[in-house]
């Protein structure tokens, strides 16, 4: 931050979930790192006076190297482990060969920068280059032809490794022709380990964005409570030639043959339902009410249950979606109850619709707790099962994967 | 498997680093105005609220008041202007 002396106290963790008279003992007790009493730290930080340091700040570069020392392969991959630069699960080495093969799957210059990454919206962002992806995508194993994919999720901006402590992940939908191109599958086991461009870029997405963004190390870059294991690969291709509904990328106003990448933030929790059976209303609204309302849903549906919802009369996906936000529904009191809803209460304080109303509500009333443009619907299964998941994912990006190619 | 190969560094690049002059300290805090910033974290209005209280207590000449952006995770420019025009110091709360 280029203030080396930086005044800071610090308490224990956590402040979340402590009572008055717990925080109120951080603030009568210890500095958590010091030692010293924390309203010493405190008050000295107020008054104390500055030094040469303090005035001058401290300035300075920092940079990573291209290449790493010679060493032996197995000497390499404990250094790749030691640093945290992996998942914890064997790499490929990134050699001069892998990459050089790895950059055949762009026209854009290994020098290109591509964007900027970080852990969370307090920390700095680090930028990196296309040859930086490329060295990540080869680690994940992915082939060259996945590349432009790779990069686009690389260009959004969001991180697959948020330091979130309620411990996002990022899911991320495929659409368009490259699908097709690179061989995904959005048939049988479309969400589990059975293909290979699948389970790669996902796996790359999560490791450019812990290494570019400058580490997800537990405690340090990472403070996730509980971690998530939708973080170790989450890619879906649409089922678009089985689904009776517009694409995920149509719906948002892109070209059928444009190929793009829809980022979800979330991850949070999984519900999983079948049919439409007699009593799939009731399915749903349990299924809704149940959800962490501050993350809201990405359904997943084989394409045998999105033609059993046209059959019932949801010709759209907007129609279906429309019934869900007249359908998730909570007493004001559960929803403002809710800690992450916390965080939307300044915009309700402030006027902004339509937290707002909920907020004006009567802690009784019932009301609404999702926006129609806050769900969304894809189409994926191999028609094995009338199953339909619901899945927590805010969108946050979509992006063009043909740039990239 | 003692043959040495070369690898590349996986990492990005690091913004650099700009030095920032820390702003002037106070010689005394009473009768002074010192602006607690709630971040508007889980449970930080607690915590702020637990601090305010310690300086009722302890330094009752000091002029305590909390103050808190309008929206999370954002820059709030208002804020810190009064802050700026109010206020003769800032103490932050930060969640992360």
């Amino acid at each position: 931050m280029g203030m080396p002396n930086l005044r800071q106290a610090y308490t224990p963790h956590p402040v979340v979930d402590q009572s008055a008279a717990n925080l109120r003992a951080y603030v009568d007790g210890a500095d958590a790192i010091s030692g010293r009493p924390f309203m010493q730290e405190v008050l000295e930080g107020l008054t104390a006076p500055l030094d040469e340091a303090d005035i001058q700040g401290l300035s300075f570069e920092r940079t990573t190297p291209r290449l790493l020392a010679p060493d032996t392969e197995d000497n390499l991959e404990r250094v790749f482990e030691d640093n945290r630069w992996t998942d914890c699960l064997p790499i490929v080495l990134p050699t001069e060969a892998r990459v050089e093969a790895m950059l055949k799957g762009t026209s854009h210059s290994p020098d290109t920068i591509v964007g900027r990454l970080r852990p969370t919206v307090f920390r700095e962002a680090w930028e990196f280059t296309v040859e930086k992806v490329a060295v990540n995508a080869v680690m994940a194993g992915a082939r060259p032809e996945y590349f432009p994919v790779i990069l686009a999720l690389a260009a959004s901006g969001i991180t697959a490794r948020s330091s979130s402590t309620t411990s996002f992940a990022a899911i991320t939908v495929v659409n368009g022709p490259i699908r097709n191109e690179i061989k995904m599958n959005s048939g049988i086991g479309a969400m589990g380990p059975y293909n290979h461009a699948n389970a790669t870029i996902g796996r790359a997405y999560g490791l450019l964005s812990q290494n570019l963004q400058g580490g997800s190390v537990p405690g340090d870059t990472y403070m996730g409570s509980s971690g998530n294991w939708y973080a170790y690969t989450a890619v879906l291709p649409e089922a678009e030639e089985r689904s009776p509904w517009q694409p995920l990328h149509v719906q948002k106003g892109f070209k059928p043959s444009e190929s793009i990448a829809t980022v979800f933030f979330g991850g949070w929790y999984t519900h999983a339902g079948y049919g439409p059976r007699a009593t799939w209303k009731e399915k749903m609204r349990h299924a809704l009410a149940a959800v962490e309302q501050y993350s809201p849903p990405l359904f997943v549906m084989d394409p045998i249950v999105a033609r059993g919802f046209v059959n019932l009369g949801f010709e759209t996906k907007e129609k279906l979606i429309d019934w869900c936000a007249e359908n998730a529904l909570l007493t004001a009191r559960e929803y403002w109850d809710n800690q992450s809803i916390q965080l939307l209460r300044p915009k309700a304080v402030a006027g902004i619709e339509p937290y707002a109303s909920r907020l004006k509500a009567n802690p009784d009333d019932v009301i609404t707790i999702y926006e129609p443009s806050d769900i969304n619907i894809v189409v994926a299964g191999g028609e094995t099962q009338g199953a339909w998941k619901m899945i927590s994912g805010a969108l946050r990006a979509t992006v063009s994967i043909d740039k990239w190619r | 498997m003692s043959q040495q190969i070369t690898i590349h560094d996986p990492r990005g690049y690091p913004p650099k680093v700009v030095g920032k002059r820390l702003a002037p300290r106070l010689s005394a805090l009473d009768g002074k105005t010192i602006y607690l910033v709630d971040c508007l974290f889980d449970n930080s209005d607690v915590f702020m609220d637990q601090l305010r209280q310690w300086f009722g207590d302890h330094l009752p000449a000091v002029d305590i008041r909390t103050i808190r952006p309008k929206e999370t995770w954002s820059d709030d420019e208002q804020m810190r202007k009064t802050i700026a025009s109010d206020g003769d110091a800032a103490i932050l709360g930060v969640g992360l």
